[in-house]
């Protein structure tokens, strides 16, 4: 069980380190909604289903919305 | 009914991890797509029932998460081919006929 | 159910989720990597049900149920970026 919960730690970690190092802001917005994922994932083992369902409801579907809208308004490539 | 809930989630286990392969091998977008939501539909389904065969109290509510599965997944796949297609990513080398072309408004209009 | 399948199950479905992230990794553009976190979503809601059944409460069902309705809004919201909406 205890090597599971690494893996998806690890996954957590390289997709947090690589939504830091796109250039492309939409993969950036897609990576950190991937975090949100495995996040969720991590607080369900940690025996905390009430904050996990927050952190599904709240990270996968309404913070990349958010962040969407910012991209549109903005611009979407890194210089 | 331990053991048929057990291979049914086997199976579909089996099939959620040939559906994120597929996601890794196929060469392109499309492909990719087709990989990854028709056997992870399947495999997300099966591993549910599963559940839900070998727990009798949970059956009804593992159906239902069954069928939301079921419903969503469709929407996002043919909301990612097509975003995919508008924005022009294109087909891999081997493909051998590409009939969106000829519809390049999609409908909108005609 | 004995320990061991469990465990063989849930490796199984973690290398899964893993391939998953590669791809998310590799993709040559956003639509590839769209396609990966919409795969591990699918992944994630038989994760969370088997882990449900793994601890066995009952009310661990919730969660996947609110996943499996509202993770696909981001993923269509995505999608209506990429073709140029919203």
């Amino acid at each position: 069980m205890i090597l599971v919960v690494s893996l998806l730690v690890l996954v957590m970690l390289l997709a947090a380190i690589a939504a830091f190092f796109f250039k492309d802001l939409m993969s950036a917005v897609i990576a950190a909604c991937m975090v949100s994922l495995i996040a969720s994932i991590l607080f369900y083992f940690l025996q905390a289903p009430d904050v996990a369902m927050a952190e599904a409801s709240i990270g996968a579907a309404l913070v990349t919305a958010v962040f969407i809208v910012a991209i549109r308004r903005t611009e979407r490539y890194e210089k | 009914m331990d053991i048929i809930g057990t291979v049914v989630t086997g199976i579909g286990v089996a099939f959620l991890f040939l559906g994120n392969l597929g996601v890794l091998r196929l060469p392109d977008v499309y492909n990719r797509i087709q990989a990854g939501t028709k056997c992870t539909t399947l495999g997300a389904f099966l591993t549910i029932i599963g559940v839900g065969i070998m727990e009798p109290i949970w059956f009804w509510k593992a159906l239902l998460i069954a069928l939301f599965v079921l419903v969503t997944n469709p929407i996002s796949s043919h909301a990612i081919a097509r975003a995919s297609r508008k924005s022009g990513v294109s087909l891999c080398k081997q493909s051998v006929v590409d009939k969106s072309e000829d519809f390049d408004d999609f409908g909108e209009n005609a | 159910m004995s320990e061991t399948t469990v465990l063989v199950f849930l490796a199984v479905i973690c290398t899964g989720i893993f391939i998953c992230f590669l791809r998310m990794l590799k993709g040559p553009t956003a639509s590839d990597r769209a396609v990966a976190v919409d795969t591990m979503t699918t992944t994630v809601v038989a994760l969370l049900v088997f882990l449900g059944f793994v601890f066995q409460r009952y009310v661990y069902l919730d969660v996947a149920l609110v996943y499996s309705l509202l993770a696909f809004l981001g993923l269509v919201a995505i999608a209506r970026f990429l073709e140029g909406g919203i």
